[in-house]
């Protein structure tokens, strides 16, 4: 954890890990697991409209509709047969299909999905891709709703310490060409911009995109930050980049569209930095869908110990921007960039004071929100007026306010609540009007 | 029930910068020790007496009022120490015991407990104490009158009292480098004009205090106090006599710069210190009062919601009418 320096009166500064840094630098690779889990974020699932059921035997590389009704698809990313399916709730109270699968030891590859990558329509492959490892919406590429301008390939991590995007520029450099090529063609050409930290531009280079380095120190890796250092343009307040007519891919994604294309068989391993308790990193390769429980017990075999205990943290993510969560038995996802455990010595807990108005988190803040006013309108259920007045949905959701809070105040957590009850808000508004 | 391992679950992020209010009130305390242990110097055992007394009191009036209000208990934040250190730092060392705690109640329970606590008190908890005394018995903070059994070996005349009752001429005496020295009378702890400077810079490269408030407050004073020098020398005094006497010193460093009643953005922390530099200037030179430094710093405590509306554009926020 970094501490405030002895000395400071400024902004805090939070470099990002870098690759050349790490002390273990080989991926290691974890084996296939007993038993997988994957999930499918399904709006409204009723289990009895679910397409497939327990005891079908599923595999790798298959494609799945959730339902007749729904658009919902997963590429199953092991071979064995479903033992349950249940519904689960997430975060922002986003609800998934959690499908468990006993797994096979031996792959049987589906032959669908090489024919849907290998032809010209992108309408067809689109579902097989949005499972890819690195890639969270690919329709969002495919289908935008302003024409897409430009791609930003983000060959950097999302949070402090994770490691994953920069191994994938470093390690696969080569593939990162093919699959621009490819994300190109599907997407309508547009221009294709790579970015990386300066110690990887000449890794990035070989990839014939144009390539922007940033200063690695966060949170400039985040795409707010990216569209205003890199694209100069600034992404209205409570719209996204993709208004704007400019996507964003992770480096992973574009390596697994690579894999994709060339060899027919969809990638299905993911590359995921884990963070254990002394902030000691170790990137590993991992089947998606292998639990956390699964990743740990094997690395405990090896050099870097991570022993999980009652009361520790558990979190997938960064330090920043993790989502902490409440057993091990969750899986390593296609989003999954890092894992990280706290030991129950390391939590920085949240207190119990109001704000002193000390003013840190207006000077650590990097879009100028009035973070001080904002916290004390969102502790008081105002939401309306903290979006009008005070700028709630120009955040871009970084938690340095909670970092520097000398009160300890869970800003971030605050802020989330209050864009979340402000989108039921909407909701029930919209519901009301037809 | 399975023994499923139970896991720490909250919201990110998961690292903090280890920053604390009581680690900011304690540096706070720490960094005024230099200009108290001067006062407790010259002045002995009453000075020592007001000083533990007041920091006492605040800390009990602020349990007393945890208590009664059924709060969790805050002392441990160190908040209400501070006031109390501030409060004892501002009086006369002959100051009686019944003032220190009448002072440490109006401080800690009217200052700020009434407002709510920690963070919601819009003036600061001191200066209120010191405004409401200084009104209500006219002796107390009257340094002649309370100083008048001391002898130390410098002229036992308040400089600002001098200069206001017998014109510039009286304080020619008065050197910058003896003001500086503390070798003037006054209170408790400002008199001690390199240790409140020492102590300023310290909690400013730290980051407990803003360099915009102390340094725009100082040059407030400076600047009006030369243009009046300026303007007529034979009446005003000049600038580094504003600078070093009274509480100019210890209201840039310890005062005006409290949290709560201060202004976080950059260009409001400029206008909130100059305008009470320029407001305690003129208080000294053409109002009534001796000093100007509490009233100037309790009016613009009062403008600080106000000055806080001059903010940067949040990124993405699309102008109205724009």
């Amino acid at each position: 954890m970094i501490k405030k320096p002895f000395f400071g009166f400024g902004k805090p500064k939070l470099d990002y890990a870098g690759i050349s840094g790490l002390e273990q630098g080989e991926v290691k690779e974890i084996p296939l697991p007993e038993r997988a889990v994957l999930f499918v974020e399904a709006p409204h699932p009723t289990v009895s409209d679910i397409s497939f059921q327990v005891g079908d035997e599923i595999k790798t590389g298959q494609n799945l509709k959730v339902s007749p009704f729904s658009k919902s698809t997963f590429t199953s990313t092991v071979t064995g047969a479903i033992t349950d399916i249940s519904k689960k709730t997430g975060y922002l109270g986003k609800t998934f299909l959690s499908v468990s699968i006993d797994v096979s030891e031996t792959d049987q590859w589906d032959d669908a999905f090489s024919l849907a990558v290998q032809t010209s329509e992108p309408e067809k492959a689109g579902p097989y891709l949005n499972g890819l490892p690195g890639i969270s919406d690919m329709d969002a590429l495919i289908h935008p709703e302003t024409p897409l301008k430009t791609i930003v390939v983000n060959g950097m991590d999302k949070d402090l310490l994770v490691t994953t995007q920069q191994m994938v520029v470093k390690s696969q450099a080569d593939d990162l060409k093919e699959g621009i090529g490819y994300l190109k063609k599907i997407t309508g050409n547009p221009k294709v911009i790579l970015v990386v930290p300066p110690d990887l531009s000449a890794e990035a280079a070989k990839s014939g995109a144009q390539v922007q380095t940033i200063t690695p120190s966060y949170p400039n890796s985040l795409p707010e930050m990216i569209m205003k250092d890199v694209l100069n343009q600034v992404v209205p307040a409570g719209t996204d980049c993709s208004s704007l007519g400019v996507g964003f891919i992770t480096a992973e994604g574009v390596a697994a569209l690579k894999s994709a294309v060339t060899e027919g068989k969809p990638p299905v391993t993911k590359m995921v930095t884990v963070i254990g308790k002394n902030e000691k990193t170790q990137v590993v390769r991992v089947r998606m869908g292998t639990p956390i429980k699964a990743v740990l017990q094997f690395l405990n075999t090896g050099a870097l110990q991570i022993p999980l205990e009652q009361g520790d943290r558990l979190a997938i993510g960064g330090p920043m921007t993790g989502r902490s969560i409440y057993t091990e038995d969750m899986p390593v996802l296609q989003d999954t960039d890092a894992i990280m455990v706290q030991g129950k010595d390391q939590l920085a807990l949240n207190a119990n004071d109001p704000c002193v108005n000390c003013g840190e988190c207006i000077r650590a803040c990097p879009v100028q929100i009035p973070v001080n006013m904002l916290v004390r309108l969102l502790e008081n259920s105002h939401y309306e007026e903290a979006a009008q007045e005070y700028d709630l949905f120009s955040c871009i959701e970084c938690g340095l306010c909670s970092y520097v809070c000398e009160a300890k105040i869970p800003v971030f957590h605050y802020i989330m609540l209050g864009k979340y009850e402000l989108s039921l808000m909407e909701q029930a508004e919209e519901s009301v009007n037809g | 029930m399975d023994n499923r391992k139970l896991f720490v679950s909250s919201h990110a992020p998961y690292w903090h910068n280890g920053s604390s209010i009581a680690i900011k009130s304690y540096n706070i305390m720490l960094a005024a020790l230099p200009a108290v242990l001067l006062g407790i110097y010259q002045y002995g055992m009453p000075a020592l007496g007001v000083v533990t007394f007041s920091i006492s009191c605040a800390m009990i009036w602020e349990l007393v009022m945890n208590v009664v209000m059924r709060r969790p208990v805050s002392i441990g934040d160190g908040n209400a120490a501070v006031i109390g250190l501030m409060f004892a730092m501002l009086l006369p060392a002959a100051t009686p015991w019944w003032v220190v705690l009448i002072g440490t109640f109006l401080a800690v329970v009217v200052g700020k407990q009434i407002f709510g606590g920690i963070g919601c008190n819009p003036l600061n908890p001191a200066l209120v104490a010191i405004a409401m005394i200084s009104l209500s018995w006219k002796g107390i903070l009257d340094f002649n009158e309370a100083l008048l059994n001391y002898e130390l070996g410098f002229p036992m005349t308040y400089p600002l009292a001098t200069l206001k009752y017998l014109g510039v001429e009286a304080v020619s005496e008065y050197g910058a480098g003896a003001l500086l020295m503390g070798c003037h009378t006054g209170g408790i702890g400002s008199t001690f004009g390199l240790g409140l400077i020492a102590g300023g810079i310290y909690l400013i490269l730290r980051g407990f205090i803003r360099w915009e408030i102390a340094v725009s407050f100082l040059a407030g004073v400076f600047i009006t106090a030369l243009l009046f020098k300026v303007a007529n020398p034979e009446t005003y005094a000049g600038p580094l006599f504003h600078l070093f006497t009274g509480y100019t010193l210890i209201g840039a460093f310890f005062l005006a710069t409290e949290d709560s009643s201060s202004p976080v953005n950059f260009i409001p922390m400029l206008i909130y210190g100059a305008l009470a530099g320029l407001l305690t200037v003129l208080i000294r030179n053409i109002g009534a009062m001796v000093d100007g430094v509490v009233f100037a710093i309790l009016m613009l405590n009062c403008a600080n919601p106000l000055l806080d509306k001059i903010r940067p554009k949040a990124l993405g926020k699309e102008m109205e009418n724009a």
